[in-house]
């Protein structure tokens, strides 16, 4: 059973989760029509006061963020030379790649007229941050799909180009990182233009160097939660021998984070909104309890890192409060300085979830047609030429 | 020569002839709205018994044009803040970044532009005051060089003391504006920041994008080192094994 369930020509059986995404993913076709035909008006709740949202604090900021996984793991196998980690890189790579066309996906929709894309290509300004964000996507989606290449070049058995790219994988990866870390920044770095609107207990000089960090702890988290979704969904087991150190990976980088934001609190004289239990305050305690606190308390035990089931209890509580960061950035702390209230409308949501249903879709797609997963890992079903 | 607006609410009296005159000039549709819109430029709000004129304030340093990925808004040696709406692809950054909220958004269109007023940019070229400054009958909004502006605004801060509240708005806020502002009310209860810092907005950004040539050159070398050192260390390791690599090396 589990030979035929992990063979790349298995035969596919549709069944109730694949239901739920083909609803999905015409909801999500619809509410695209609509917003094409009438306007951003008519399906988000974006407004003169509120010009970004969900799609923007959600889609982009998270979509890119959850991504990190990918630059963090090639750079701990292929530059810190840790080759134990090699068989998990391929499907964070995929999910790399994957957030990365999901973000861009949303941008489609989000922009204005998105026809004009490539504007930023076009007409330059070195001034803009924004800017930067444009070309780290265009350029750092060429390198995750350069660096997934070899295994679809695998699949129909041209070995040539996967070995040329295999000699190149150390600039590549080199390439990538610096791309990744660029962009993950600047997407702090977005915010750092308002500081008359971000809420203090949020905004900070730093910003750039926090969106940075919490990223690749958060990437991880998404790396051991990816294995585990994947575990459930093709009957593979956890290679918790590697999960397990990269959780003590996560444990020092959401550690330093966490301390990173203290400071940059204690530097805006922002504690007050906190003790005062405000709107802000509440908001920042359900995120660093739930993205920082718990994760890094928790995972320091040794006991509890090894249990796959609070393993993957502390990754999932990372993403989440990573997500609730992000959206605080975005939604939250903006909210006060905008004199107005934002809640996503219902086709904004649509789209976010069916985007991720999608993601999570082609991503079953790629692990039953490509060689993602290696041999001896849960998938007896690889072996040459069966 | 940089022109700009000084407006004056004690002397406004409220009749509405510049966001009038500012609809007709950029041939904007619909009624003045009682806030900004992507339709309306110019508008006249109550607050404390005056009124007060919200328009675009034309930064010297705008955040607006800094923020902008495809260089679509402009700050012209004359003064305007300029928006080219065939460049604009709609990220709407600038509405996020502006500390004064000005520019607003087509969100009713399936091809929407960024809507703001731009000093009347095309008249001041040819030698003509802004459309809302000639329509003014109370001499409230003034045009002319900006340095005169500041210099006419003292005069008439310094001529009636207790008149005025001694600020200039828009001499310092986020950097300074083309367009100031002088009133008997504190500026904050007219509902204008007051919380904007005295640097330009642009200058925090630009602090790190203006080190990212030289980062990428550090951190590259410094990536290289580590493959380089990790990778020597693997091959060390292997020559000094009996077994000659042949050994799993994890």
């Amino acid at each position: 059973m589990n030979m035929v369930a992990t063979q790349p020509t298995r035969r596919f059986r549709p069944g109730f989760w694949t239901a739920v995404f083909v609803v999905l993913f015409l909801a999500f076709c619809t509410v695209t029509v609509i917003r094409f035909t009438k306007g951003l008006g008519a399906v988000t709740n974006l407004s003169d006061q509120f010009p970004w949202g969900l799609w923007i604090g959600f889609d982009l900021l998270c979509g890119v963020g959850l991504a990190a996984g990918a630059f963090t793991l090639t750079a701990v196998v292929h530059l810190f030379n840790l080759k134990r980690f090699e068989p998990i890189v391929r499907p964070t790579i995929l999910t790399g790649f994957l957030g990365y066309s999901f973000v861009i996906v949303a941008l489609l929709l989000d922009l204005g007229q998105p026809w004009r894309i490539w504007h930023a290509i076009v007409y330059w300004n070195p001034h803009s941050v924004m800017f930067e964000v444009a070309w780290c996507v265009m350029l750092y989606t060429t390198v995750l799909a350069v660096e997934f290449s070899p295994v679809v070049f695998e699949r129909f058995g041209f070995h040539a180009p996967a070995r040329i790219i295999h000699r190149l994988i150390t600039p590549l990866v080199i390439l990538g990182v610096i791309l990744s870390t660029l962009h993950q920044s600047s997407l702090g770095s977005l915010y750092l233009i308002v500081p008359s609107k971000l809420h203090p207990l949020w905004y900070s000089p730093m910003m750039p160097l926090h969106f940075y960090i919490s990223a690749i702890g958060a990437g991880i988290g998404m790396v051991i939660l990816e294995s585990y979704l994947s575990k459930r969904a093709f009957h593979r087991h956890l290679e918790m021998d590697l999960l397990e150190p990269l959780a003590r990976g996560m444990v020092v980088t959401l550690g330093i984070y966490g301390l990173m934001r203290l400071q940059g609190i204690r530097r805006n004289h922002a504690f007050g909104s906190i003790l005062d239990f405000t709107y802000e305050g509440q908001m920042f305690l359900l995120e660093f309890t739930l993205g920082v606190i718990l994760p890094v308390v928790l995972m320091s035990f040794r006991r509890l890192r090894n249990d796959p089931d609070w393993l993957v209890g502390g990754a999932f509580m990372a993403v989440l409060g990573f997500v609730m960061n992000r959206l605080n950035i975005s939604i939250t702390g903006m909210e006060a300085a905008s004199g107005t209230r934002y809640l996503p409308s219902a086709m904004e949501i649509i789209v976010s979830v069916g985007l991720v249903a999608t993601g999570m879709a082609v991503f079953a797609f790629a692990v039953r047609t490509f060689p993602i997963f290696p041999e001896g890992s849960g998938d007896p079903a690889r072996k040459p030429g069966a | 020569m940089s022109m700009g607006l000084l407006f004056d609410a004690t002397r406004c009296i409220g009749c509405g002839a510049c966001s009038s005159a500012c609809k007709e000039q950029n041939k904007l549709p619909g009624k003045v709205e009682e806030v900004l819109t992507a339709y309306t430029w110019t508008t006249l709000q109550q607050k404390e018994g005056l009124n007060v004129r919200r328009l675009c304030m034309h930064c010297e340093v705008p955040t607006c044009a800094s923020v902008c990925p495809v260089a679509a808004l402009k700050k012209t040696k004359e003064g305007p803040v300029v928006y080219d709406a065939e460049r604009c692809m709609g990220c709407r950054y600038c509405m996020m970044a502006c500390p004064f909220d000005v520019p607003k958004y087509q969100w009713d269109r399936p091809v929407p532009i960024v809507g703001k007023c731009i000093l009347c940019a095309g008249r001041i070229k040819d030698g003509k005051s802004t459309a809302c400054a000639e329509a003014c009958p109370a001499e409230a909004t003034t045009f002319g060089k900006k340095e005169d502006l500041i210099w006419e605004a003292r005069t008439r801060i310094r001529q009636k003391p207790g008149a005025y509240v001694d600020h200039i708005y828009g001499l310092t806020e986020a950097g300074g504006t083309s367009v100031l502002m002088i009133s008997n009310v504190p500026f904050d209860r007219l509902g204008l920041k007051t919380n904007l810092p005295a640097d330009p907005p642009a200058m925090r950004t630009w602090q790190v994008l203006s080190n990212i040539p030289d980062f990428v050159g550090v951190w590259g070398v410094f990536l290289y080192g580590v493959h380089w050192i990790t990778a020597r260390r693997e091959d060390v390791a292997k020559a000094g094994d009996p077994d000659n690599g042949k050994g799993d090396q994890s």
